[in-house]
């Protein structure tokens, strides 16, 4: 159907605003004007003016949905040379770090025994509340004199700034759908049709999504971003390269009790517990706050996951929960993060278009950064932008890639990437040899390293009997698959609960149940008129799923199980956008073995909390 | 209506109604615990009366609409980036608190002060516009005592509908009790239209009227003029907010009809 869409014409069009397009912008907008005001970047599409450059983000404001992060805050610093923590609300220098390795308090755990080995070798350091605090940090992990920041705070900060700069535009609230191609040249973007049903067709106050024609695409809408995806699907990625790891982060922001000891700055990471392959972090900031969570991670190849539970068990555990009881809960998110580094680089720039952030490969997965390298990243795009400005010349490939590519080969991000490129094969073999392989290439800066195969969830989650063959029987699992299909209720409690891990005991303050999480901390809205953003592409393929991980691992509890069984519900006005359903899917797409059954596309909504 | 009506609407930003509020002891008085961390939306009944504006303008040529705003300049302008994708309008900030805790009375002598400022405004073709109450700041007063500093006498509450004639004459449907409407007639401007939910829904987010607006935007913001309010003179005895419940309890096998029996016992309670 051709439909007659509105068309605006910019310079440069971002999609999303994270950390690296708040890099880009931050730097461009640095040099666009003189101090007297005169133009130095003009403007091809209002010859006289400035470049225009706008951004379109998804969520409902700057800020809302994201993290909290340790950072050594290396590129940060080095576009804020005086950057003050106290300038920006729930930041501070890191002032204390420790690495604990949790016990297994409940022994429902599943530990092998490399894992149960360890337990013993690191017992040998002094236990204290099931917990050991490890005697060294090794240095590539290391956060010292780094920050902890809010992303969520950090955006808006910067956010601000910018937009009180004049010089560049951020409209939150509008989701973009796709990248405009012709051929292989990104035109710029289309936003999302509003005014529709859920299932995509026009209704009351239809809107076609308007396409924004740009001379620059900066693509930096993360690990689940509509255009990143497309891109890929349009150019592939590079030869030898997987987006194969990631891992579902879910956190809490905590206000602390006043009892605690905890200082601004203090930086926990932890690993062992709830299950050995499960990474916990604290981080806190001034007045008694802190961010706290767990990650997932893709190499966790249990098919009865779920972040929330876990992440409830987390925070009892008697190390962490010391300094938590009495606490109350005041934000809470969640967020997929794609943990592939520079293995899963895409296509980095293009006729037309570029790519930043971690959706371009950028997290460092060794390091546990990612916000400074997304940053840095920005920054390296904007210089090489507006030396091409300068010179008059277009952002073809050729050129992005002799200005942009060749700033990021030449980097720190770069040069830290490749250490990290191999860094975490060893957890594909299990965790003793996942963390053997963390230090081996961090200590020989990425010479050696253990090996591995990074396979997808529908080559490696086992089903259900294999799984739990010893714990529970077959006939159980039967019976257990079979009533919550009947019912539409999720696998996972149950199924938790056969193993003996003990329900939760609310307190109605930070132990409570998910979806009071959702209510009191999630704070998830969505307008009407946008359509369904995530979809089954192949509903048999949900009839025969086992498993149904999806629901188990929906950190908004937006996807459920049906009645009867069969394909899961979806309710838009729910989800949260953390893409991790997409990741997640033990099935694949029909007639595609790299993508899984779930669809995750542009859409409105999530959460509305910026404490994140 | 020849010429058209300008449209002045007074609205400001308020917490985002999904955010927890806590109220605290600031330096200068009570305020929201985090206040400047919290996202913030238009007042919702001052974006009705926003919306309806709009329609207004677009309906009756020549007319032109201003938002006149008073608000932390960073917080207005953030939430500019929200509403400025929504309609057309000039905006006119004053850099000043939009805390619950403002006297009602500053808050009209502020806006009152700013609106009779406005360049090129014809106070004869003058339909001032706001929320009938504001989430957060007042009782329902604020607008009443804007009109009169501007002498507007013509004033209506609650307002859901607005009916103008081809001569510029208006019926207006104000809420009174009992879900009816109180059905009034007015010669036409100047008037005053405290507006509840108005008729119309919120409109989609538009780039290029974004776009639009924020050639106004950015200026208005730059050279806001920052007001004194909210900075002593008014003495609270005790601040709280409105009482909430909330329990969690989890209950397992119990009938639906015994859960509806709770819940209407506990209503009736």
């Amino acid at each position: 159907m051709n439909i007659d869409r509105q068309t605006m014409e910019v310079d440069i069009a971002c999609v999303g605003f994270g950390p690296a397009t708040a890099g880009f912008m931050h730097t461009l907008s640095q040099a666009m004007t003189a101090e007297d005001g005169s133009v130095l970047l003009e403007s091809k599409v209002m010859p006289g003016m400035p470049l225009q450059v706008v951004c379109y983000e998804r969520a409902d404001d700057i800020g809302f949905g994201v993290s909290g992060v340790v950072t050594r805050g290396k590129a940060l610093r080095e576009s804020f040379p005086d950057l003050d923590p106290a300038q920006m609300p729930m930041a501070a220098s890191v002032s204390d770090e420790q690495v604990l390795y949790l016990k297994d308090p409940l022994g429902k755990s599943r530990r092998s025994s490399g894992v149960r080995m360890l337990d013993r070798l690191f017992g040998l350091l002094g236990t204290s509340d099931h917990a050991v605090k490890l005697p060294y940090i090794p240095p590539f992990l290391c956060k010292k004199n780094g920050l902890v920041l809010s992303i969520g705070q950090f955006s808006q900060w910067i956010g601000n700034q910018l937009m009180g700069s004049g010089l560049v535009q951020v409209w939150p609230g509008m989701p973009v759908s796709e990248p405009l191609l012709e051929e292989d040249r990104v035109v710029g973007i289309r936003l999302v049709d509003q005014g529709v049903e859920t299932d995509g067709t026009a209704g009351p106050g239809y809107m076609p999504g308007m396409d924004i024609r740009a001379h620059l695409t900066v693509v930096g809408d993360g690990p689940v971003g509509p255009v990143g995806q497309k891109l890929d699907e349009h150019f592939g990625l590079p030869e030898g390269n997987h987006q194969d790891e990631w891992a579902g982060g879910m956190k809490f922001v905590v206000e602390l009790p006043e009892d605690c000891t905890l200082q601004p700055g203090f930086v926990l990471h932890t690993l062992g517990y709830p299950e050995p392959e499960i990474f916990g972090f604290l981080y806190v900031y001034p007045d008694r706050v802190a961010a706290l969570g767990i990650f997932v991670p893709s190499w966790l190849d249990s098919p009865v996951r779920s972040s929330y539970r876990l992440l409830q068990y987390w925070m009892q555990h008697p190390a962490i929960w010391k300094h938590l009881r009495g606490g109350t809960l005041r934000s809470w998110g969640a967020k997929s993060l794609q943990e592939s580094g520079q293995r899963g680089e895409p296509v980095l720039a293009g006729d037309g278009f570029a790519r930043i952030g971690e959706g371009s490969g950028s997290t460092n997965v060794l390091t546990g950064s990612g916000l400074d390298e997304a940053w840095a990243t920005g920054v390296q795009l904007a210089e090489g932008v507006i030396e091409l400005a300068k010179a008059g010349e277009p952002f073809s490939r050729a050129n992005l890639e002799r200005t942009y590519l060749a700033r990021r080969r030449s980097s720190w991000v770069e040069a830290d990437a490749r250490i990290a490129k191999q860094s975490r094969y060893g957890f594909t073999r299990g965790m003793i040899p996942g963390l053997l392989g963390m230090a081996l290439s961090g200590l020989s800066g990425g010479r050696f390293n253990v090996g591995g195969v990074f396979r997808r969830p529908w080559e490696r989650i086992p089903v259900f009997k294999d799984y739990f063959r010893g714990q529970i029987s077959e006939q159980e699992i039967d019976s257990i698959v079979e009533g919550c299909r009947q019912h539409g209720k999720p696998l996972f409690e149950p199924l938790m609960d056969k193993l003996g891990w003990p329900p939760i005991e609310y307190d109605g303050q930070l132990l409570i149940s998910h979806q009071d999480a959702l209510l009191i901390g999630g704070k998830v809205q969505a307008a009407h008129g946008f359509a369904d953003h995530v979809r089954f592409v192949d509903p048999d393929a949900c009839n025969n799923c086992e498993s149904q991980i999806c629901v188990a691992m929906c950190s908004g509890q937006a996807i459920t199980a049906s009645e009867g069984g069969g394909m899961p519900e979806f309710d838009r006005e729910k989800c949260i956008h953390c893409g991790i359903c997409m990741w997640n899917c033990t099935t694949s797409r029909p007639g595609d073995s790299l993508r899984s059954n779930v669809s995750f596309e542009a859409g409105s909504g999530g959460l509305h909390s910026a404490e994140n | 209506m020849s010429g058209g009506f300008h449209i002045v609407v007074c609205g400001s930003l308020v917490p985002d109604p999904l955010q927890t509020l806590e109220p605290i002891d600031g330096p200068n008085g009570p305020a929201l615990k985090n206040e400047m961390m919290l996202p913030a939306v238009l007042d919702p009944w001052a974006g009705h009366a926003l919306f309806e504006a709009a329609e207004l303008a677009k309906n009756v040529p020549g007319s032109k609409v201003w938002l006149v705003s008073l608000g932390p300049k960073a917080k207005l302008q953030q939430l500019m980036m929200s509403i400025a994708q929504k309609v057309s309008f000039e905006l006119v900030a004053i850099d000043g608190s939009a805390g619950g805790f403002t006297d009602p009375f500053d808050v009209a002598a502020i806006l009152a002060d700013a609106i009779v400022k406005i360049d090129g405004l014809d106070r004869s073709r003058l339909l001032l516009f706001g929320g009938c109450a504001s989430a957060s700041r007042d009782s329902g007063v604020t607008m009443q005592m804007v009109a009169e500093r501007l002498d507007i006498f013509d004033q209506f509450l609650a307002v859901d509908k607005l009916t103008m004639s081809s001569d510029g004459s208006m019926e207006i449907l104000e809420r009174i009790e009992a879900g009816r409407y109180q059905v009034s007639s007015c010669d036409g401007a100047p008037a005053m239209l405290g507006w509840a939910t108005g008729s119309l829904p919120e409109p989609p987010n538009n780039p290029q009227v974004g776009m639009m607006n924020m050639r106004t935007v950015m200026p208005a913001l730059q050279k806001a003029q920052t007001a004194q309010i909210g900075v002593g003179g008014l003495s609270y005895a005790a601040v709280e907010l409105p009482k909430q419940r909330r329990e969690t309890r989890v209950v397992k096998d119990t009938p639906a009809e015994v859960v509806a029996q709770e819940i209407v016992d506990w209503l009736k309670a």
